[in-house]
């Protein structure tokens, strides 16, 4: 590995805004290091090597131009975007065919803004199709395989992304949280990943998968790493009307050195039955490390918390159907020749939608149709609120809520193929926060037996999340778990 | 709770998809399956539980209503394979294609 590649986001920043690296050369390295494993992880659907060293070096003569004057604060540094975060002018496909020859007009502002900050993009990377999956499996463009162990998936769905971070083909990657779509993959590619309150980055430029749980998130090597990000991506956007208002407060991570004062909730409902034994060791030891760095622990309950997934498996779909809908063959995308207008619509759904896809589509439309509309679609919207309520509750005594972040570890390529609803309960810890709309920040706590990676979560209140970065960053400080690589290749 | 093949086959009528006697079969056992578990839900008593459908609902304003620049007509008609100058062009509604 070339030495550059190796860098975190925390030491690449501050070398770049020196110039004591040139944005340049540290681009063309991590381009050399995604062509050697590129082939083995398949992190991409689509690379943009000549939009990356342009960009490079027009970091690099604003660097030059700027003197001692103020630069943008991420200027000159690579991130890879998720393949469904739209980037004007670079194909955006959300891994379907449908969306193949798709290439957006506008870049989405997450993007934007980071872009304004001065990233370098590297790549479009892999995705369940759609986002609707957890383990990356689903892409219409071939499966990502986990840098820990090729044979496994990265988890999903941004898990291009997470096994580009993880395999250290680029130090940041932006991905989307929609039942655990950030959070699951970072825990199984042993990195962090946070999801934001619902609201808090602007969704404009996503292509819209569950729209009243979508959230954009980041994924890097540790709190501080996403703390560098986070901020400049949030905030306001007039184009997104579901965008929240809050003030974005700078981030002190200096600030701590322990965790007193902080009360962390430890839910017993995300601790029973289909928990792995590793997983449960390490998250409980990560704990009590909290405990011993001066946080008080406290038993908090979540009792609602086994309906996460049937209320998230009615209302994601039923959002889904409708957001899909938009894929006609007449704007974008798949566009087939057809005689009538129907036959155009049917054409390009049925050859341009995964099974995945056309299976939530179906279930979302059956659960909003007549008949079925009050005792599904309603009552898992009324359900949804008392899982809601459970956090408030929660919240009034504790200011921070631990879990683990995914039942098991990283699972076999196929292990779960063919069966949905195996596949469905592996987000079950972290539906609840998109249903609630809370933030939530995976890190990882350790190793199973296979030397896979375990993460943990810590939930927060609605617009928390500094203090999610905050306390995650002191627990970081003292241990190394986000320190360890995958096996060298 | 199971679902016939007729409710399958409707559903995909009302979703604009075509599917294959294979896919029919596939659907109509996943999605039986998975809706026995989420009719779990239909036990819980609710009654009183105002429905959540958005989080930031009750934040949400309109904007000054002003005109604000949008996509040029070639960017939005970028991604389009038929089109007829500034327009998307369809095929009929009902009958043979009218070239």
């Amino acid at each position: 590995m070339s030495e550059l590649t190796a860098l975190e986001v925390r030491e690449l920043i501050p070398l770049l805004s020196a110039g004591k690296i040139s944005s340049l050369e540290l681009t063309r390295a991590f381009l050399e290091r995604i062509q050697s494993l590129e082939g083995s992880l398949h992190a991409f659907i689509t690379l943009t090597p000549e939009l990356a060293l342009e960009q490079a070096t027009r970091a690099d003569q604003q660097w030059s131009k700027a003197g001692s004057g103020p630069l943008p604060p991420l200027l000159g540094l690579p991130i890879v975007v998720k393949d469904v975060l739209s980037v004007k002018g670079v194909r955006c496909t959300c891994g379907s065919r449908i969306l193949e020859d798709y290439t957006p007009p506008f870049t989405a502002t997450s993007v934007q803004r980071l872009l304004e900050a001065g990233v370098v993009v590297l790549g479009k990377t892999n995705t369940d199709e759609f986002a609707m999956g957890s383990s990356t499996e689903n892409s219409a463009f071939g499966v990502t395989h986990n840098p820990w162990d090729l044979s496994r998936v990265p988890g999903g769905s941004s898990g291009g992304s997470a096994a580009a971070v993880a395999g250290r083909l680029a130090p940041a990657g932006l991905g989307t949280d929609t039942g655990g779509s950030v959070r699951q993959p970072a825990s199984f590619c042993g990195i962090s990943g946070l999801k934001p309150t619902y609201g808090r980055v602007s969704r404009y430029g996503l292509i819209a998968y569950g729209s009243s749980l979508d959230s954009v998130g980041v994924l890097a090597h540790s709190a501080e790493d996403i703390a560098a990000l986070f901020p400049l991506m949030a905030g306001y956007d007039p184009r997104d009307a579901t965008s929240a208002q809050e003030p974005i407060e700078p981030i002190s991570l200096q600030a701590r050195e322990i965790l007193k004062g902080v009360r962390v909730g430890v839910p017993e409902e995300y601790f029973r039955e289909g928990l792995q034994k590793d997983v449960e060791n390490a998250v409980r030891t990560a704990i009590a490390k909290m405990e011993s760095l001066g946080a008080e622990i406290r038993a908090v309950n979540l009792p609602h918390t086994e309906f996460a997934l049937p209320v998230y498996y009615l209302i994601a779909p039923a959002e889904a159907s409708a957001n899909l809908a938009r894929f006609d063959g007449i704007r974008f995308g798949m566009q087939p020749d057809a005689d009538t207008l129907l036959e155009r619509f049917v054409q390009a759904r049925s050859q341009g939608f995964g099974p995945e896809v056309k299976r939530r589509i179906m279930l979302g439309t059956y659960a909003l149709s007549a008949g079925y509309y009050e005792s599904f679609y309603r009552q898992a919207q009324k359900v949804r609120t008392l899982i809601k309520r459970d956090f408030e509750d929660a919240f009034r005594g504790v200011d921070v809520i631990a879990a683990p972040v995914a039942p098991t570890t990283a699972f076999q390529i196929g292990g779960h193929s063919g069966d949905p609803l195996a596949m469905y309960l592996e987000d079950i810890y972290t539906l609840p926060a998109n249903l609630a709309g809370i933030p939530a920040l995976a890190f990882p706590v350790g190793f199973d037996g296979a030397g896979l990676p375990i993460g943990m979560q810590l939930m927060g209140r609605p617009f928390a999340e500094n203090q999610l970065l905050e306390s995650v960053h002191v627990f970081q400080q003292h241990t190394d778990w986000h320190r360890k690589t995958p096996p060298a290749r | 709770m199971s679902l016939s093949r007729k409710e399958v086959e409707h559903i995909a009528a009302l979703v604009r998809l075509e599917l294959s006697d294979a896919e029919l079969d596939l659907f109509q056992h996943q999605l039986s399956s998975i809706l026995d578990h989420v009719k779990s839900l239909q036990g819980l008593d609710t009654r009183g539980v105002e429905p959540t459908s958005g989080i930031l609902s009750a934040q949400s304003r309109l904007r000054e209503d002003v005109p604000n620049v949008g996509l040029k007509k070639a960017e939005v008609l970028l991604n389009a394979k038929h089109k007829k100058g500034d327009q998307f062009r369809v095929p009929p509604v009902f009958g043979a294609r009218d070239e």
